[in-house]
């Protein structure tokens, strides 16, 4: 039998609005396999989003959803988590949304280490919006507002959420899509913030304005900047110069936030 | 006898046409039509599921023989 998706997709919302070509949908069904794999169960899971093209699968999966203001869904999934804190709360957004305009909720997420598993889809540009520069558009590329070139450096989200406290980070693209939903299973199993960085494409917004002739010039990229962990520790900084890690890039045990919370209730009870 | 290790269901209505499929296929079983894939290569599948794995818009199943 081939893979159950359709059961944790909302009935008639096939096909999805995404572009043809956009990896949104790989890591969809990358999430929907981690879901399976951690036994997350429907009525206790809530997918929080805000806005964006990959803020879009909320309304795909059939599950508690939460679709929120630009930049706030780490915010509103805080609360989720505060107010149940059995629940497992998983946020998906887009690289502008949680570097950018939600840069602020996303560290002190990350800070306090609250258990929630936040996964970004770093298609490197605004798509949905109408392909304006993010925080991750590569330096030099081409966006809608930068068409003479981007002369920003680039945010490397995984060292941000290792700074900022998150306690596992890790990194896959959509071309390694059987690695996807590893890397998820392994963040939702984590107890503390787990953020999951997907380098996607966008061939829309990004690809068509950056000299990528096709969907697949767009993933062989991908498959050609992407190095494993294990992979990277035998390369010099030469061989490395260009590539991104991909793997488990970071993970430490530190005390959990709605834990803690739940010690100052009970201290504040006199308990 | 067919050498397929699965057989390959196309779901037409969900198929953008981006050819990721196509692509990446190691045995170059599919191939597009028009604007949808196809299968051209039934045969040769050796069910490694890239294809599935790989297609954004849940237009691929391989069911494995």
């Amino acid at each position: 039998m081939a893979y159950d998706y359709e059961s944790h997709i909302r009935p008639g919302k096939l096909p999805h609005i995404w572009c043809p070509g956009c990896g949104h949908g790989i890591v969809m069904k990358g999430m929907i396999r981690a879901f399976d794999a951690c036994g997350l169960k429907k009525e206790n899971t809530a997918i929080v989003s805000g806005i964006g093209c990959a803020s879009r699968m909320n309304g795909y999966m059939d599950y508690n959803t939460l679709h929120t203001a630009h930049g706030r869904a780490a915010a509103f999934a805080t609360g989720v988590k505060m107010a149940k804190p059995e629940m497992d709360v998983i946020v998906v957004g887009g690289d502008g949304d949680g570097t950018a305009i939600g840069g602020n909720h996303f560290i002190h997420a990350c800070r306090r280490n609250i258990n929630m598993t936040y996964i970004i889809l770093n298609n490197m540009i605004y798509g949905m919006t109408g392909g304006q520069f993010s925080p991750c558009t590569p330096t030099g590329d081409k966006a809608s507002t930068t068409v003479y070139g981007n002369p920003d450096p680039t945010f490397d989200i995984a060292k941000l959420a290792i700074g900022a406290g998150a306690t596992f980070v890790a990194r896959g693209t959509a071309f390694h899509a059987a690695q996807i939903d590893k890397l998820i299973a392994e963040g939702i199993k984590h107890n503390g913030l787990a953020v999951i960085e997907i380098l996607d494409d966008c061939p829309t917004t990004y690809g068509r304005r950056n000299k990528f002739r096709s969907v697949v010039d767009m993933m062989k990229r991908l498959k050609d900047i992407a190095v494993p962990v294990a992979a990277a520790a035998k390369m010099t900084p030469e061989q490395l110069e260009g590539k991104v890690l991909t793997g488990i890039l970071h993970k430490e045990e530190r005390p959990e936030y709605t834990e803690q919370y739940a010690q100052v209730i009970s201290r504040a009870k006199g308990a | 006898m067919s050498g397929a290790k699965a057989e390959i269901e196309i779901i037409e209505r969900n198929c953008k046409g981006c050819s990721i499929c196509v692509e990446f296929c190691p045995t170059k079983v599919l191939a597009m039509d028009a604007f949808v894939v196809k299968v051209e290569n039934a045969d040769a599948c050796i069910a490694c599921m890239q294809c599935e794995l790989r297609c954004p818009d849940f237009a691929i199943k391989v069911h494995k023989l």
